[in-house]
This record gives structure tokens, sequence and C-alpha cells, in this order.
């Protein structure tokens, strides 16, 4: 009997390995994939770009300490610096629509980031010559797009 | 040019020569390349090297020469650091403020006293006492901060401060913030002495320049630990106060005149 038992949660087992195997398969019309845009400036990353695309967290709160407490304000690994050559050319910005660098990554990885809480979207020059309060509905847009990563 | 030609006629080394030099690399990097003029600047701390403890940063505010009716350093505060004017606020009771003007008269005399009023940087700080979390802290060149990345928005330090010089941002920003100037709902915020200048080896601050672009000259921003600096040399000379001296924080910020 106890043979028997166990020959059962074997096969039971095994029969659900192979459909979540078979669920792991990637369907057509599943999830959309991420756009990654290029970035408008410059050649290419501080790092090499599976570096950045596994570390990039880690290095800005390095540096964000640094800065914070310190006043260091290197331009590498800084957030200002990834928002100066990552800013959509459509939007100048990288967290205002559902294309935008940050934003796309993050909703499709459904991880909540509160960085654009506080920290402007858009490059110095161009947030230079917007006023406040000049774009809310992208402003308003991006809320809702981080309102929607968080559920 | 004529200027250089007759500065160099004096002795080589002179130190009135050295500064006029310096300020006129300063002035040339400014003209050239904003970004580059970092280098130029001869007291600018290289970025990559830590705030140092060697120096304190503070303000002398001559109170004789503040004028009634003017706020043109609070205005300037809001310009550099992004914060809605209190006047265009939705909820002007509960609007952060950065720096106050503030009209004092006494009540016997009817003399009275014009004064801005913010963040004292004290070297005691009692914001810093009582955070629960270490988001308000000390910068080791003596400005007293708010790290957002811990603040809880609990606002001991706006109960602690005497001088009510914190607030709190009640409402989300929306991507209004200023990309040198991070600030958000929910965190304490204040006065900086304007940090990303400091940073940037600008020496002075947004208040302290458009007082001396009204022509005030009320407000002089510098190192209190080089006893070089202009604001060290004032200090020498004028009489000055500290606000509320008696509960011994060693301020920042020093007034002349009230």
């Amino acid at each position: 009997m106890k043979s028997l038992l166990a020959l059962g949660a074997v096969v039971l087992t095994t029969a659900a390995l192979a459909w979540a195997g078979a669920d792991a398969q990637p369907k057509a019309g599943g999830a959309p994939k991420p756009v990654i845009t290029k970035a408008a400036k410059g050649e290419h990353c501080v790092e090499d770009t599976a570096y950045m695309r596994r570390n990039h967290m880690k290095l800005l709160n390095v540096h964000r300490d640094r800065t914070v407490l310190q006043g260091v304000r290197t331009k590498k690994h800084s957030l200002k610096a990834c928002i100066d050559c990552h800013a959509s050319e459509a939007t100048g910005s990288v967290a205002s629509a559902k294309e935008d660098f940050c934003v796309s990554c993050h909703s499709y990885a459904a991880v909540k980031i509160d960085c654009f809480d506080c920290h402007s979207t858009k490059p110095q020059s161009a947030a230079a010559t917007t006023l406040p309060h000049a774009h809310p509905a992208s402003a308003a847009a991006h809320v809702e797009e981080l309102a929607g990563v968080s559920q | 040019m004529n200027e250089l030609k007759t500065m160099s006629e004096q002795a080589p080394d002179s130190p009135e020569r050295r500064r006029f030099v310096g300020a006129a690399a300063a002035v040339a990097g400014l003209a050239v390349v904003p970004g580059v003029m970092l280098y130029e600047v001869a007291d600018a701390r290289p970025e990559e090297q830590p705030a140092s403890s060697a120096v304190r940063w503070g303000m002398l505010v001559d109170a004789t020469r503040c004028a009634s009716g003017c706020d043109d350093c609070v205005s300037a505060c809001s310009t550099e650091n992004g914060w809605t004017p209190v006047a265009q606020s939705a909820h002007p009771r509960q609007a952060p403020q950065w720096i106050r003007k503030l009209q004092l008269e006494d009540p016997l005399t009817q003399a009275q006293i014009n004064l801005p009023m913010l963040c004292q940087h004290c070297a005691e700080p009692p914001c810093v006492d009582v955070c629960p979390t270490g988001a308000s802290f000390k910068r080791a060149d003596g400005i007293v901060l708010v790290n957002r990345h811990t603040c809880i928005g609990c606002r001991y330090c706006m109960m602690a401060c005497p001088y009510k010089a914190r607030s709190l941002v009640h409402e989300p920003l929306n991507d209004t913030q200023k990309p040198d100037v991070p600030r958000g709902m929910g965190c304490v915020e204040a006065c900086t002495f304007c940090v990303q200048k400091v940073d940037r080896g600008d020496g002075t601050t947004a208040c302290a320049e458009a007082c001396a672009a009204a022509g005030h000259n009320a407000i002089l921003f510098g190192d209190l630990n080089d006893p070089e600096s202009e604001i060290s040399k004032r200090l020498r000379e004028l009489p000055t106060k500290q606000v509320r001296a008696d509960l011994k924080l060693n301020l920042g910020v020093r007034y002349h005149g009230i």
C-alpha cells in the first residue's frame, strides 16, 4: 500500500512539473515585451549593457548615498546622467510615457520604483525650459503608470 | 585687458594679483562653457572629493540693509529649488517654505526690523538629535540636510526646530521638481544652503545672489572656517547675534542689527 502511495505521488509530481513546464513556454500574444529604446545621446553606456541590466540599482544606490551624505557629484553612475542619455526623444523624459526607458522595463518586470516621486524625469536642459505644471497630463499619466506597476 | 596690464606691473606674486587672475579665470570659464568652469574656480572642490569639515558654510544677514517689502531672496530660493511660492499654493498654511521674510516690531518703540528666516544650519542641530531614522543629518561642511531616502515624514524635526525652518511636502509634485533638487511628498525639507550650487563651486546661494542683485547686499555667504573669507572678516568687524543664542546651538547663520 505504501509503495502504491509513493508511486502515485511520483506520478502526480511529474505530471505537475510537466504541466508547469508547458505553461512556462512563451505563448503568442502573452505579456508584451518591454520596448528598450537606444539612448538618444552617447555611443555606449558607462558599463556593459548586460551588467547594467542586472546591477544598475546597486550602482545607483551606492552613488546616491555618496552624493546625499558626502556631496560627491561625479557623473558616472548618477541618476541625472542616466536621465541625460536615456530620456526619450518623444516625451523628453525617462518615465512619463509607457515606452519611456525606465517605465518600460519596470512595468514588464512588475517592479515598483519610487525614484520619480522625488526626482525629475527630465534632463537638466529640458526641465529648465519647461515651466512647472506645463505637462499636467503627462505627469498624471506617469503617476497612473507607477500606480499600475504597483498593483 | 588694460586692467590686466596694470595688474601685471605689480609684484608678480601679490595676493591681489592672484585673486584677480583667479576671478578672471572664473569669469572666462563662465563665458566659454558653463560645464567646464567647475575646474576653473579657485575654491571649487573636485567633484569626486567629499565635502570636508575644513570648511563650515555660514551666512551673515545684515538686518539693517534688509529692505521692507522686498522678498527677492524668497522668490530666488523658490526659483532655484523649485518650491511653489506660498501665495500661489492651493494650501498656503501648509505650503513648504525654505526661507521666510519676517518683519518684527518693538512694541515699545515701534522700531521695525526686517530679516529673512531660514534653516540656521546649527553645529548642534536639534532636528538631527530627534530624527528616528537618521534621515536628518549634518554634512561635514556644516550644511544640515534631510536624506529623503530615509525620511519617513514623521515631522519630529519640525517640532524640534526652534526656528520653524522645516516644512513637510503634503502634495504630490507630479514631476515639477528641478533635476538638481529632488523633493517629494511625505518628506520634510528645508533650506539646503543651495547645496547643489555649493557642490558646483559657485560659493554662494540663490538668496545671497538675489539680494546682491537687488543692491541690498544684506546676505553674505561664505566659509566661517577660513579667516580670510569675506564673511569671516565681516563677522570680526560687525557685532552679530545668533537667534535664540541661549540654546547654545552654534548657528551657521548670524544676524547683524537685531
